[in-house]
């Protein structure tokens, strides 16, 4: 095992190109568990906490790109929070302070678990993922990008750069839920904007299905949207919770999520 | 003799004498808040627990664990293993010196697994290497040839099926002679008329999942060859003189060669009184003639010590239409997994507090503990009465609803006083102050609602911004409980103390006490502290780290007996020790072994008490519960918990009050979230992500009330006290969740799901 | 692989297996056993140091990743023969029991009066709600961190 800590995005692609097989590790939240409980044992561990091209974020002409480095306590500071107010709202609900600390998007991204926090909020914004190799970078609608449980679009010489969001300043909130009132991985969550310049109903879940999933109706649909958003989950059974309780509380929170949206 | 470990040093020095200048803290005499005597080192990070041992030229251990709950072992090949880098050892049952099994009181379990598994994690080889990883890397190179064997897994079944352990391991012990196959005991309290019937009845089948002890420590310790073929061990464990007792028997050597240590424990509940890595860090060290670290990991340490029964419980109760109990009659039935530990105890000790503390002429209880190969268990705070709790006091909310009496009230009809009779036959006698531990909890006020909108933390689903009010309903519960103190049934329970007395520099009297009692975080080195000053009426005390080497043994940090024992047999030395120097006038050093009232045998055919009482002393609590319940969710948040608890006399109140709040918490995590998970006796939730025990945002605001009536029979009057707030609170919890919910809510820890009636 | 780092104000070097863990090195190579293995999964906080002035899980940083970095650890909070306000007032309220948690809640508690000196008790039980203590059901805890925020003598 080795560790590459490239010092700069240009050679951080050029060892990617070499060692396509590289894990790249960031904020180390999902990588060092796989490490410490003897999961994974990769042949190249590709650190990339010393990359400044990955790190803040910048504004043009009303294009947020959030560098992958961007941590969730970042994604929770102003003026990012009122720009993607669901985005910090499921930040606040990523783990515990420590991980929200180290915790990246781009490594939520990476992992593209069902559970990942941080993907509905982004969903519902319709986010685009910015992903590099040496050969130039490439632009991924989201949805696109979230293939599978745990798997994504990217290309084994690729990693991932930023994502790029047009914060639409529709009401938005998030909604997660768990057995107990802090630090859960969600038992099933809810992202839910009411974009009213577009005319659209807008909800994203996260851990009722293979990906995280936008679910999308028009205004006038309301009444029937927390019905819609349950029917388009396909959950399961495991250790924390059953298809029918996911199910379920998929349509208490559109519900609420909407309550909430369009009151504001 | 032994090696000097010198981490272990540092910790000495973190007793008294330390804290020195604007630190120095006032340790206190018995009934006076004194600061813990570990508590500065423990804020800077000095103090050594087992895990921060090093010595030099030291090895990892690493223990290879069964991926199946039953399965026969054809064969083990390790040759690849023992060729790999940094590998020292590796070894198998072949290599186990002396006995191959071992067990806290029926030795069950083999050392390493023989010809077959019966848990998921049961440890089958031992791998010694230079560094964690190169012995984890050989450990993945040793192959195991399984032939996987139908797993019993349904304690319901479990009589029925082919014997785990044939040989009956358990039987010939005095308990009721049950021929069915993998009865580990079962046991009937019969009582008065139990057929008596009532006016009305209740009835409910209740049901408790796997807990975990989930102290933050992991199993861990190090190994020392002495170099003349004995061994020392540095452990966290709860019982050294146990520990030392089963380990020698099975390295092939005496008592005196095996020398346990106390290193510092990072937390117990029960989880440590029996072995983890104390053979088998001994055998690798004695193998390499080296100093041997074994430190498990979460995922490991889930596997690697005993949880608390899952229980299923019948129950009905019958009262008179003005409140008073006729009869109660109960069925338990408890999955003990794999191996015996101390389950017999816990059946007993359900059935004998399955009534509750409560006035019960007649009862029929009967219990049945059953090997599985589900994970094993054995003893955790509260140790058979939480379980029973759960049951009885959701029939007492149910009694009261069918007959229209307010629930406290209905306690308080029926509440236990000096003079009553038990289930067991057992008159009680002493202090049980069970109607103002009931008066006292009940007259506390929880707050008033709080006003929306609030910060989504101060509402269920706290974090997760799950509702803003909607789906909210607020529920006040209410529960009493009850266990023994110290152990029972004729066990010979003592307790030893030694006491040097000596002149110091300036010719002022100083004192050594030695005490085997393991400090496990629950304060006894301060209630040993606090003693010696009280009984010599000096300051100048201070406590030698605790070993099998130097003292005899404390017996177990276990059934709220350890402040009890301890104050007892220091208190005792203490005395002794004066005397000797005021008649010899030099100095002395005594040792005394305490002893509590006997208790006597309960007959297995009836569970009545023979020749004496079965059980020492009592003592109970109350609890009150404000819940706030998302109903449509089913999510919780609890608001407020008023408790009072009897303690007899508190030696130390700051922390009788700490083991309250956090005997609480671990109540409330049975209550909501805590369960080990299990598919064909496979763990499936062995993790801190899915394994969940409560955070800051779950542990509501505690008012704890301490009701002092003191036992005449305990040291200045005290009684144990880490074992009723765990009893009481998770049935508590239930109460104030079938206020807010309107459920039955029979299952305990509570799902989502049920609350919202999926 | 070899490392250099700040630790507590010193420069150290160690070498390192490259996946070992930031809390592996700490404890095994560099002599600072304060900071506590209890999950090694970042869900419990024992292990908590400060990675360039924030609050991490040391447990889940590759110790490759500290190479170049400055860390803080328990062992690094109490002065010349002062303790820190926060462990001064940890074993004043009796917030301590088993202490397996308590050098993480140490770090946690600091970092959080470092940043806002008057919490409110929302504030210091979110602050705090990644350190999971297992003895003391909290209620002395957040008594402590109170108690240092009052400055009260301590």
């Amino acid at each position: 095992m080795d560790v590459l800590t490239p010092r700069s995005l240009d050679e951080a692609l050029r060892l990617k190109t070499e060692h396509p097989d590289a894990v790249p590790i960031a904020g180390g939240t999902d990588l060092m568990v796989a490490l410490n409980f003897d999961r994974e044992r990769p042949g190249v561990i590709l650190n990339l906490g010393e990359v400044p091209e990955l790190r803040g974020w910048s504004r043009d002409d009303g294009l947020l790109r959030i560098g992958a480095g961007l941590t969730y306590a970042e994604a929770m500071a102003e003026p990012l929070r009122s720009l993607l107010p669901a985005l910090a709202e499921a930040s606040r609900t990523v783990g515990s302070p420590q991980i929200r600390n180290r915790g990246t998007l781009g490594g939520n991204l990476g992992t593209a678990s069902p559970a990942g926090d941080s993907l509905p909020p982004l969903l519902v914004e319709d986010a685009e993922v910015e992903v590099a190799s040496l050969g130039g970078s490439r632009r991924i609608a989201l949805h696109e990008f979230l293939v599978g449980p745990k798997q994504n679009a990217l290309a084994p010489e690729e990693l991932i750069v930023a994502v790029l969001v047009r914060p639409s300043g529709a009401p938005q909130t998030f909604m997660k839920v768990g057995p107990r009132n802090a630090m859960v991985i969600a038992v099933c969550s809810l992202a839910v904007a009411v974009d009213r310049e577009r005319g659209e109903l807008r909800a994203a879940f996260g851990s009722a299905g293979p990906v995280p999933l936008l679910v999308i109706a028009p205004l006038a649909e309301a009444d029937g949207f927390p019905a819609l958003v349950a029917s388009a989950a396909s959950p399961i059974d495991d250790v924390r919770g059953t298809a029918a309780y996911r199910r379920h509380a998929l349509r208490v929170l559109a519900v609420r999520g909407l309550e909430r949206c369009l009151a504001a | 003799m032994s090696a000097p470990v010198p981490l272990l040093v540092a910790r000495c020095r973190a007793l008294p004498g330390s804290a020195a200048g604007k630190h120095s803290l006032e340790l206190g005499r018995v009934g006076e808040s004194a600061a813990r005597v570990d508590g500065i080192p423990k804020t800077t990070g000095e103090f050594a627990y087992s895990s921060d041992l090093a010595a030099a030229g030291m090895l990892w251990g690493h223990t290879v664990r069964s991926r199946h709950a039953h399965a026969r072992i054809r064969g083990i090949e390790i040759s690849e293993a023992v060729g790999m880098p940094g590998v020292h050892a590796v070894l198998t049952h072949d290599d186990v010196p002396g006995e191959k099994r071992y067990g806290l009181e029926f030795p069950d379990q083999p050392v390493l697994a023989i010809d077959r598994v019966r848990y998921f994690g049961e440890a089958v080889a031992l791998v010694a290497a230079e560094h964690p990883e190169q012995a984890r890397r050989a450990a993945a190179k040793i192959t195991v040839d399984y032939e996987p064997l139908e797993p019993v897994v349904d304690p319901e079944r479990a009589t029925e099926q082919e014997p785990l352990h044939p040989d009956r391991p358990t039987a010939g012990h005095g308990y009721l002679d049950d021929p069915r196959p993998n009865v580990i005991r079962s046991m009937v309290v019969r009582h008065g008329d139990p057929d008596a019937l009532g006016d009305v009845s209740v009835e409910g089948v209740y049901e408790v999942g796997i807990q975990d002890q989930a102290f933050l420590g992991p199993e861990s310790g190090l190994a020392v060859p002495d170099g003349e073929g004995g061994i020392d061990i540095y452990v966290a464990t709860q019982w050294l003189h146990v520990d030392r007792d089963q380990v020698a028997p099975c390295l092939a050597l005496e008592p005196e060669q095996v020398r346990i240590h106390l290193a510092g424990v990072g937390g117990a509940f029960g989880g440590r009184e029996d072995l983890s890595m104390q053979i088998h860090g001994a055998m690798l060290a004695l193998h390499t003639g080296r100093p041997v670290k074994i430190v498990y990991g979460r995922e490991e340490s889930f596997t690697g010590h005993v949880h608390r029964h899952p229980a299923r419980i019948w129950a009905e109760h019958r009262a008179a239409l003005d409140g008073r109990l006729v009869a109660v009659r109960m069925r338990i039935l408890l999955d003990g997994g794999a191996y015996a530990s101390s389950s017999t105890a816990v059946v007993a000790n359900a059935c004998a507090f399955a009534c509750g503390p409560y006035r019960v002429d007649n009862a029929l209880i009967e219990s049945t503990c059953v090997y599985s190969n589900n994970p094993p268990c054995g003893a955790m705070r509260g140790f058979g009465a939480v379980q029973t709790c759960f049951a009885h006091e959701a029939q007492m909310d149910k009694l009261a609803a069918v007959l229209d009496i307010d629930p406290v009230e209905l306690r308080l009809l029926n509440a236990l006083e000096p003079g009553d009779v038990l289930p067991t036959g057992q008159t009680l006698t002493g202090s049980f102050p069970v109607a103002e531990v009931i008066r006292r909890a009940a007259a506390l006020d929880p707050p008033e609602p709080e006003e929306l909108p609030r910060d989504p933390l101060r509402l269920p689903g706290g974090s997760g911004n799950t509702t803003h009010g909607q789906g909210v309903r607020r529920g006040i519960g209410f529960a009493a409980g009850f266990k023994n103190i110290c152990y029972s049934e004729g066990f010979d329970d003592s307790c030893a103390a030694r006491v040097r007395l000596f002149a110091g520099g300036a010719g002022e009297l100083q004192a050594e006490v030695h005490c085997a009692g393991a400090e496990v975080g629950q304060g006894v080195t301060n209630v040993i502290l606090q003693v010696a000053r009280t009984e010599l009426g000096i300051e100048s005390v201070v406590l030698a780290p605790a070993s099998t080497a130097d003292v005899g043994s404390a017996g177990s940090a276990s059934a709220s007996r350890m402040t009890w024992m301890a104050a007892g047999a220091v208190q005792l030395a203490c005395r002794a020790a004066l005397e000797e120097r005021e008649r010899t006038g030099v100095d002395v050093d005594v040792e005394r072994v305490y002893r509590h009232p006997r208790t006597w045998p309960l007959d297995p055919e009836t569970g009545q008490i023979t020749g004496g009482p079965a059980h020492v002393s009592f003592a109970c609590a109350a609890m009150k519960v404000v819940a706030e319940v998302d109903v449509e969710l089913g999510l919780t948040r609890l608001v407020w918990i008023g408790t009072a608890q009897d303690v007899g006399k508190a030696v130390n109140p700051q922390a009788v009050y700490g083991q309250i709040e956090g005997g609480t918490a671990q109540g409330i995590g049975l209550a909501l979230m805590e369960e080990i998970q299990t598919r064909g006796g496979l763990i499936t939730n062995a993790s801190f992500t899915d394994y969940l025990i409560p955070t800051t945002l779950d542990v509501p605001p505690i008012v704890a009330e301490l009701v002092e009536d003191p036992e005449p029979d305990g040291p200045y009057g005290l009684k144990g006290v880490g074992e009723p707030p765990t009893v009481v609170s998770t049935a508590a919890v239930l109460s104030a969740l079938r206020a807010a919910t309107g459920r039955e809510l029979a299952r305990v820890p509570v799902r989502p799901d049920e609350i919202v009636g999926l | 692989m070899r490392i250099e780092l700040t630790v507590n104000g010193e420069r150290q070097e160690a070498d390192v297996w490259a996946g070992e863990s930031l809390l592996f090195a700490l404890r095994e190579r560099l002599g600072l056993p304060g900071s506590k293995n209890a999950c090694e999964q970042g869900e419990c906080g024992s292990c908590s140091v400060l990675l360039d002035g924030r609050l991490v899980c040391s447990c889940l940083v590759l110790a490759a990743q500290a190479d170049g970095h400055e860390v803080v650890t328990v062992e690094g909070l109490a002065g010349d023969g002062e303790l820190h306000p926060v462990q001064d007032a940890f074993v004043r309220a009796g917030a301590v029991q088993c202490g397996f948690c308590t050098p993480g809640l140490v770090v946690a508690a600091a970092d959080l009066l470092q940043r806002s000196p008057q919490p409110s008790d929302d504030e210091i039980r979110e602050a705090l709600s990644g350190n999971l203590c297992r003895c003391t059901g909290y209620q002395k805890i957040l008594d402590a961190v109170s108690l240092a925020a009052s400055g009260a003598d301590a």
